[in-house]
């Protein structure tokens, strides 16, 4: 046989031949073609939202497979330490029960969105290595892949949430049409800061601790267990925790929910870090998007 | 039209020892270079150099040389993988890569659900996809084992299911690497003829082989890798001769 020779026709018939895509990629870039390429990336991440979509599913099935609950058991163990924290603390800082549980709760699990993105991203290139090195892909989707299931992590919470504000009777005020552009803001600010995280993680191996508590130092420092209210008459710390990002993250999703009026302080400085953020995220991408093969 | 070319291509591999791995040490090391303490010097190792190639539509090149020559990161330079270092390469066509049995493969996951993954990567629709699970599974001869953990298989059942995935979807420009040879002789029989169709209908062959006979039944051109280059680039008998006088 002449293995030599390309035959075509018998491929002809099946696969109508696709117009080629042509790829370029060279050393010493230019700022232009960078930024191209960093744009490419993403713009082939966005195709691939089918994958990313299935990716995270798996991620969420393997963490539970073999157990009878499944993924509910995240639905579970939130309600058991909130119940648990929930009473406890109401006592120690002296507030209502059926005012502080239903913040607590939209709290806690607000919170545990922002650190479990915040650690996973920083893996999340090292932990694709056998992908990134096997195929060419884009990188941002694994960065996509961490949002997307800590997304679905939060759904199985806000069975949690529903129930809370069913039973402490807090309906959604008018400004409750606002969720929907924080949780744009939300998967938009979780994705350029896994990104960030992954490639700083890929580059240095000591990224995923110093995150880890960097974010706990946060934790204390935010008003996540504890309400800002109790530092009503403080007045200069009122200001440092309007100036906290995670503040203004936490509060532009936390208030409409618990039926709270709209802040314009609280959107005004979350839109300014995130812009901050996305901005530095997109330009560390477009400067170190082709050594991540080098580095994982 | 098919193609792939390099125009003077360097590839360099940073060298990280302990310390440039760590955030902290660098943020530290910085610091203290403002006191006039030199900082250390990035190492690193020149994986290819001035490579320059041109590939069109049935070329079929093999690439042969030692190991640690470069033919595995030429390779992965050619997938798109690698990104230069100084240099161009510019690929038209669907590549696909047959770099390392394990293919990405996630070993907690099934046989059936790796397949789905690589599938959507390709951009298949349900219908596809099962279709391509439906020829996995009769190619593979796995059986239940599809539906089973990666990590419960054997490493002729993982190479089976990665050659068997990776081979699914008709490449343009096909890049091997020698383990696809290196199965046992039940599977290379059966993977023969799956191969030589495969080989046959992709527009450009590369393939990284240490077997002379194997480039030279395959291959119409031959690059001899040495030390990071290019050392001879010709015709399979030419090249061969100069190669296998010099080892």
């Amino acid at each position: 046989m002449n293995m030599i020779a390309p035959h075509h026709e018998d491929i002809a018939a099946a696969v109508p031949t696709p117009t080629p895509a042509v790829l370029n990629v060279s050393g010493a870039q230019r700022w232009g073609d960078a930024a191209a390429l960093a744009a490419a990336d993403l713009g082939s991440s966005l195709r691939l939202w089918r994958l990313i979509w299935t990716l995270s599913l798996f991620d969420i099935k393997l963490r539970y497979r073999g157990s009878v609950l499944g993924p509910f058991w995240l639905t579970l163990s939130t309600t058991i330490m909130i119940a648990a924290i929930g009473f406890l603390y109401a006592r120690l800082f002296n507030q209502r029960i059926d005012h502080y549980l239903p913040f607590l709760t939209v709290s806690l699990i607000l919170w545990n969105f922002i650190s479990t993105v915040t650690a996973d991203g920083s893996t999340c290139l090292v932990q694709a290595e056998g992908m990134i090195r096997a195929v060419r892909m884009p990188h941002s989707l694994h960065a996509a892949r961490v949002v997307m299931r800590n997304i679905l992590v939060f759904a199985h919470n806000l069975i949690v949430i529903a129930g809370v504000l069913v039973i402490f009777r807090i309906w959604p005020a008018a400004s409750a049409v606002t969720i929907i552009p924080a949780a744009l803001l939300w998967c938009m600010d979780g994705f350029a800061l896994s990104l960030l995280l992954g490639m700083l993680g890929a580059r240095f191996r000591d990224t995923p601790p110093i995150v880890a508590s960097l974010m706990q130092i946060a934790f204390y420092l935010t008003p996540v267990i504890w309400n800002p209210a109790m530092l009503m008459h403080r007045g200069i710390a009122t200001v440092l925790v309007q100036l906290n990002p995670f503040y203004s993250m936490l509060e532009i999703m936390r208030g409409p929910l618990l039926g709270a009026q709209m802040e314009p302080v609280a959107w005004l400085v979350a839109c300014g870090y995130s812009a901050g953020l996305i901005l530095l995220a997109g330009v560390v991408f477009a400067r170190a998007r082709s050594r991540i093969p080098y580095w994982v | 039209m098919v193609g792939l070319s390099a125009d003077s291509v360097a590839v360099t591999f940073p060298l990280y020892h302990g310390e440039s791995r760590s955030l902290k040490k660098s943020v530290l090391a910085t610091a203290a270079s403002r006191f006039g303490e030199p900082g250390r010097r990035r190492l690193s190792v020149e994986a290819l150099r001035d490579i320059s190639l041109s590939l069109h539509t049935g070329d079929r090149l093999g690439l042969v040389g030692a190991n640690g020559a470069g033919k595995t990161t030429l390779l992965r330079l050619m997938a798109g993988i690698y990104e230069p270092a100084a240099g161009r390469v510019t690929t038209t066509g669907k590549v696909t890569a047959l770099l390392d049995p394990g293919q990405g493969l996630n070993m907690d996951l099934t046989g059936r659900e790796n397949i789905r993954l690589r599938a959507l990567f390709n951009g298949c629709r349900e219908a596809q996809i099962r279709q391509l699970q439906e020829d996995v599974a009769a190619f593979t001869n796995l059986g239940p084992f599809l539906d089973l953990p990666v990590r419960s298989y054997s490493a002729g059942m993982i190479v089976r299911l990665g050659f068997a995935i990776a081979t699914a979807v008709k490449p343009q420009i096909l890049l091997m690497d020698e383990w696809l040879l290196a199965g046992d002789a039940a599977f290379l029989g059966q993977a023969q003829q799956r191969l030589e169709t495969v080989v046959r209908t992709a527009d450009i062959l590369v393939l990284s082989s240490h077997d002379t006979d194997i480039i030279r039944r395959w291959c119409n051109r031959v690059i001899w890798m040495d030390a990071g280059k290019i050392r001879a680039d010709g015709p399979p008998d030419e090249t061969l001769t100069a190669y296998l006088t010099a080892v």
